[in-house]
């Protein structure tokens, strides 16, 4: 699994590539970690390349919901094949994060939030 | 027809164990995302095996049998240390207080149950056997017409 980090105007983006399973979750992990002190007010998740989730992965996401929530930071994840999103599914996962088809629909999703 | 594994415990080889279990499934009347979800279950109890059970000791092994018994297919995974968790007492936890919580574990066996029909744990004096078992429907997007 990698993680590639981007910024695009007031953006901050990871791109997921690989497996995300009880090996490599602590990447993301730590990842998400070192976002979180960041100034960011939007965290876009790339998931085009993320080829399988476990409970780890999906737990790793869990666990910032609120850290992210407190700080008022925007976090939606998109670009998730059908695999991945279904077992985002199987828990109601995607009723508690943002989750859309495009990057384009993500900072939509943003501006929206602002409205 | 039975198909067999074996694989030490290290973290790392969860993915040779996806691919074993993927590559017995490839064969079957699965669509993608069953598939997918019956390679997620066994993956759930093999990573708990090997993280909880044996701390990651690659001297240790566990062992994965699948058995197709039509229309079931039964998924194995043996360890010689026993268990310590009473399957009979468990709940699948509040999602609501894991978020709350911040947990990032508590959910592996919440999805193992939510996707397989019937899930067992078998422990004897010396080994331990979770049975996974799930009733195949064939799907129309089966790979074979693909």
């Amino acid at each position: 699994m990698e993680i590639k980090e981007w910024e695009e105007e007031e953006y901050f983006g990871i791109e997921i590539c690989g497996d995300l399973d009880a090996a490599s979750s602590i990447e993301l992990d730590k990842t998400l970690e070192k976002v979180l002190k960041k100034e960011v007010k939007a965290l876009l998740i790339d998931c085009q390349h993320l080829h399988y989730i476990a409970s780890a992965g999906l737990g790793v996401f869990i666990s910032y919901i609120e850290p992210f929530q407190e700080k008022s930071v925007f976090f939606c994840l998109y670009g998730l094949n059908d695999k991945v999103r279904d077992v985002f599914q199987i828990l109601g996962l995607d009723k508690l994060l943002v989750i859309v088809d495009t990057k384009e629909d993500a900072k939509k999703r943003k501006n929206d939030s602002l409205l | 027809m039975i198909h067999y594994y074996k694989a030490s415990c290290s973290r790392d080889n969860l993915k040779l164990i996806r691919k074993f279990v993927e590559a017995v499934l490839f064969e079957m009347p699965l669509g993608d995302i069953e598939t997918n979800q019956l390679i997620l279950a066994v993956d759930e109890v093999c990573a708990n095996q090997i993280i909880h059970t044996y701390k990651c000791n690659p001297t240790k092994s566990i062992e994965i049998v699948i058995r197709d018994e039509a229309p079931n297919l039964v998924f194995e995974i043996i360890n010689d240390e026993g268990s310590q968790f009473d399957l009979t007492g468990y709940q699948d936890p509040s999602l609501q207080n894991i978020v709350k919580e911040r947990r990032k574990g508590g959910i592996g066996l919440m999805l193992v149950h939510k996707i397989m029909d019937k899930v067992e744990v078998d422990q004897q004096e010396t080994k331990c056997t979770w049975r996974l078992v799930k009733k195949i429907n064939p799907k129309v997007d089966i790979k074979a017409n693909c």
